[in-house]
């Protein structure tokens, strides 16, 4: 069964229709993408999945389980997390802090027991930040624990942000543009990281990106949208050659 | 990369610095009162008061970046709770602060759970609404005495001895004060007070990693409320009378301005703008009539030069 199932979903604002019967599915450990020329819809569809917008119809499985309707912390403590195309850091508060938010939904204590600084209550404390500074060496960013996450470089910023969706101990990540603004080098190492996630925590990667290179190089799979529809899926090499695609991207010859 | 005792090193020495100077500040709060009148102790009092209710109001613009115009009214919800039940049901005033605060929870429930939804601007006019709704309230009713007020509140009584004098009431609200500055210390730095600030920072990002918004705030709101009913109940044991002028618009003005002045989201500034507050109205005392034209010009000289507060975030 595959983790995450989208069926027929639609999405309008007022009279326009933003996706149009939208069917498709991620097979769990795998690598997956969806690119379309820009407006084709595929950040409304990562926000349709995170539960910041409702769609009008169809559904939406992660695991078997429905989450379409749910409201985005829901979906991410059922295991799916996401980074924003625009890097969306808590810039005012410290790089740890911002990756130890991603375990607020894997931990429980709350005003009274900090109170009472209960055992329980500072053992959990130890254990997100324990947590997070593991994720923040996931990505090679440790050494700036203690900065301001305003402060960092550009692409530690796109890392943090990265690390941040990964300290919710995710089944599935949602990356929307990771790439954008990146130069040839930090692509690279964006490849090598993206790789990194799935064979060394079997998570999930489902990506919207741009930059063909990079999306021919890490999914196995490709999903193509333009004006709101899936016009293509499957294999890059595949993908890459269909006349849909070509079209979409470069115009028809007529 | 930098080794860990450099970083130990750059974070211990400014901690022990700022250690100090609480607990010096805090050695002078504690003998402060052997030295002066009683006026000077009363005035001392009313700051430390502030402190307690801008220490609360902090939690809720703060840490959680809700801006509330109508703070008096949980003031007030404390206040008329412990009022009521000494003098009109004859309860032991420590009794009295667990329903006070239970009272401050139900009304915050009430007023947050259907308004916490909206953003900033829309909440700043409900709460003021809500604090205008409080005070009429008190006003109209028969048990809150109406617009005369309530009098014959009873003075607690702690193993067998009575507070009466301002000194008391002075060392009770130190007390107090110091409680709740540990309170916020502690929630400030756990999993629910970093909530707060990745909600007031950026709302989307913390839903997107999980953080339920809705209750997040609802929690901060609940947490000022409580602490300003504790304040409400002391407040009434040391007047012994209260009325709805106490707990009007001004009121909230005044603790919010407290919290604006010092620096919000920390507490070493709110604590200054709470002194300041209460200080002011005092020192200006020379400039009759010219007092609020004064402490306008002030306040405007203050937010013009220091707009983060006299005593920011360091992150902001």
């Amino acid at each position: 069964m595959a983790l995450l199932e989208v069926r027929d979903l639609r999405l309008s604002f007022g009279g326009l229709k933003v996706l149009h019967d939208i069917s498709f599915s991620v097979e769990k450990g795998a690598i997956n993408s969806l690119i379309g020329p820009n407006g084709a819809g595929k950040t409304s569809l990562f926000n349709c999945l995170t539960g910041f917008y409702k769609p009008k119809g169809g559904s939406i499985r992660l695991g078997g389980r429905p989450i379409m309707g749910l409201a985005p912390h829901r979906i991410t403590a059922l295991g799916l997390a996401r980074t924003f195309q625009n890097i969306r850091l808590f810039k005012e508060m410290s790089v740890l802090e911002n990756v130890m938010s991603g375990q607020h939904c894997r931990s429980r204590h709350g005003i009274v027991s900090a109170i009472l600084h209960l055992p329980s209550q500072l053992r959990e404390e130890e254990r997100i930040r324990a947590v997070g500074t593991h994720w923040l060496d996931f990505v090679g960013i440790a050494e700036h624990a203690h900065r301001l996450a305003g402060g960092l470089s550009y692409g530690d910023q796109r890392r943090l942000e990265l690390a941040r969706a990964l300290a919710s101990t995710p089944e599935l990540i949602l990356l929307d543009e990771p790439a954008a603004g990146l130069n040839e080098r930090e692509k690279l190492d964006l490849v090598h990281l993206i790789r990194r996630i799935r064979e060394e925590t079997g998570i999930t990667v489902l990506l919207i990106e741009h930059d063909m290179g990079l999306v021919m190089q890490v999914s196995e799979k490709i999903v193509v949208f333009d004006y709101g529809q899936k016009i293509a899926e499957g294999r890059p090499e595949v993908v890459r050659v269909d006349p849909r695609v070509i079209e979409a991207y470069l115009g028809s010859e007529d | 990369m930098v080794d860990g005792a450099t970083i130990l090193q750059a974070t211990k020495r400014p901690r022990l610095i700022r250690w100090s100077v609480a607990l010096a500040a805090l050695a002078g709060a504690v003998v402060l009162p052997q030295f002066v009148n009683a006026y000077v102790t009363e005035v001392a009092t009313t700051a430390l008061l502030y402190v307690v209710l801008c220490l609360g109001l902090n939690i809720v613009v703060g840490y959680a970046g809700l801006l509330d115009l109508g703070y008096a009214a949980f003031f007030a919800v404390g206040a008329y709770t412990s009022g009521i039940l000494t003098a009109e049901f004859g309860f032991n005033f420590w009794l009295t602060i667990p329903v006070a605060m239970a009272a401050a929870c139900v009304a915050g429930i009430i007023i947050g759970a259907p308004t916490l939804r909206l953003r900033s601007d829309y909440l700043a006019i409900v709460t003021l609404g809500f604090g205008e709704i409080v005070r009429i309230i008190a006003r109209n009713l028969d048990i809150t005495g109406g617009a005369s007020g309530l009098v014959g509140i009873e003075r607690p009584e702690i193993f067998g001895f009575k507070l009466m004098q301002v000194q008391h009431f002075y060392y009770a609200f130190l007390v107090l004060a110091l409680l709740t500055a540990f309170v916020c210390l502690s929630v400030e730095r756990s999993r629910m007070g970093r909530a707060w600030f990745y909600v007031r920072y950026d709302e989307d990002a913390a839903a997107g990693i999980g953080i339920n918004r809705v209750s997040a705030k609802l929690q901060a709101y609940m947490m000022g409320a409580v602490i300003a009913s504790v304040a409400g109940c002391l407040y009434a044991a040391k007047m012994t009378a209260i009325s709805p002028e106490s707990f009007t618009f001004n009121q909230s003005l005044l603790i919010l301005l407290g919290v604006v002045l010092g620096g919000m989201g920390r507490i070493p500034g709110v604590v200054l703008g709470a002194i300041l507050v209460a200080l002011l109205p005092e020192v200006l005392r020379g400039a009759g009539t010219y007092r609020p034209l004064v402490t306008a010009v002030a306040l405007l000289a203050i937010m013009l030069f220091r707009p983060n507060g006299l005593w920011p975030d360091k992150r902001v």
